[in-house]
C-alpha cells in the first residue's frame, strides 16, 4: 500500500522559511519562475505563468515582511507551493495581527496613489484568494487552476 | 540599487542597472529622484531597459518620482521597457499616466 504521505506523479511541494526581510524577495520569487518552467502538462505561455508566479509570490511575501509582520526583524515567514496537473496553491504564513483583505481588494486605488496595487495585483492574477488567521498568525492562501 | 545618471542640459537620465526593482531596492530609486528634485533637477528620464522585473513597489516609487516632478513643473518619462515589464503597467493602467517611449532619444526629444 502507497504510503499517504508520497506525492503523486506530477506533485510538487515546496515549503520554505525565511527571515522577515525583503533581500528575500528576488530568491522566493525565482522559485516561481522555475516552477512554472518545470510544470509537467502546462499548456499555457510558461513565460506569461513565470513572471505572474514571481510577481504573486513578491508581493504577497513583501506584504506579510512590511505590513502583517510590520518589518519586525525577529520574526519569519513561511512560504508553501504545492501544485498539480490542475491547480497551483501558493500559501504565504505571517506573524502579525492580520488586516481586512476584502477591504483592500475592493478599495478604489487612485492612478497617481503611490500603494495600495500589491493585493489588487494578487486578486487579479489568482482565481481564489483568502486571508485566514491561523495559530497565532495568519495565511494568505492564493489558489490558480493550471487548465 | 545600482542607478547611472546620465545629465544633458537640464534633461537628467537615470539608468536602472538592475535585474529587478522590488520593495528591497526600489526606496534607493526613490531617494535618488528626491535628492534631484532637491538640487533643481525636475526633467527626468528613467530608462529601464536592464530592468525584467517590477512589482507594486517599484511602481510606487515612479508614481512618486512623477508626482514630484509634475509638482515641480517637471516631467517624469520612461524608456525602453521589456515586454513584460510594459505588461505590468497596462495590469494596473499606469500606461495611461506615464509618458513611454521606445529608446531613450525619442523621451529626450519629447522635451
Amino acid at each position: 500500500m502507497r504510503n499517504r504521505k508520497e506525492l503523486r506523479l506530477n506533485q510538487i511541494e515546496v515549503n520554505i522559511t525565511v527571515p522577515n526581510q525583503t533581500k528575500y524577495l528576488c530568491m522566493i520569487g525565482k522559485i516561481g519562475e522555475s516552477l512554472a518552467h518545470t510544470l509537467n502538462n502546462y499548456h499555457g505561455d510558461r513565460e506569461e505563468l513565470a513572471y505572474h508566479l514571481n510577481l504573486v509570490l513578491t508581493e504577497a511575501l513583501s506584504n506579510a515582511i512590511c505590513h502583517a509582520n510590520a518589518c519586525d526583524p525577529t520574526k519569519e515567514v513561511r512560504v508553501s507551493i504545492s501544485a498539480s496537473d490542475k491547480n497551483l496553491k501558493i500559501c504565504v504564513f505571517d506573524q502579525g495581527k492580520g488586516f481586512d483583505i476584502q477591504h483592500l481588494a475592493k478599495m478604489k486605488v487612485n492612478e497617481t496613489a503611490e500603494g495600495g496595487r500589491g493585493i489588487q495585483i494578487i486578486f487579479k492574477l489568482m482565481d481564489r484568494v483568502e486571508y485566514l488567521r491561523k495559530g497565532s498568525g495568519n495565511v494568505l492562501e492564493m489558489t490558480k487552476r493550471l487548465h | 540599487m545600482q542607478l547611472n545618471i546620465v545629465e544633458q542640459d537640464d534633461i537628467v537620465k537615470i539608468e536602472v542597472q538592475e535585474e529587478r526593482m522590488d520593495a528591497h531596492n526600489s526606496g534607493d530609486l526613490k531617494e535618488q529622484m528626491l535628492q534631484l528634485f532637491d538640487e533643481g533637477k525636475c526633467n527626468l528620464i528613467i530608462d529601464l531597459s536592464a530592468v525584467r522585473f517590477v512589482d507594486s513597489s517599484g511602481l510606487g516609487a515612479l508614481v512618486s518620482g512623477f508626482k514630484n516632478a509634475s509638482a515641480r513643473e517637471g516631467s517624469l518619462k520612461l524608456c525602453c521597457l521589456q515586454p513584460q515589464v510594459r505588461s505590468m503597467f497596462e495590469l494596473t493602467r499606469l500606461h495611461r499616466v506615464f509618458e513611454i517611449f521606445t529608446t531613450a532619444e525619442e523621451a529626450m526629444d519629447s522635451f
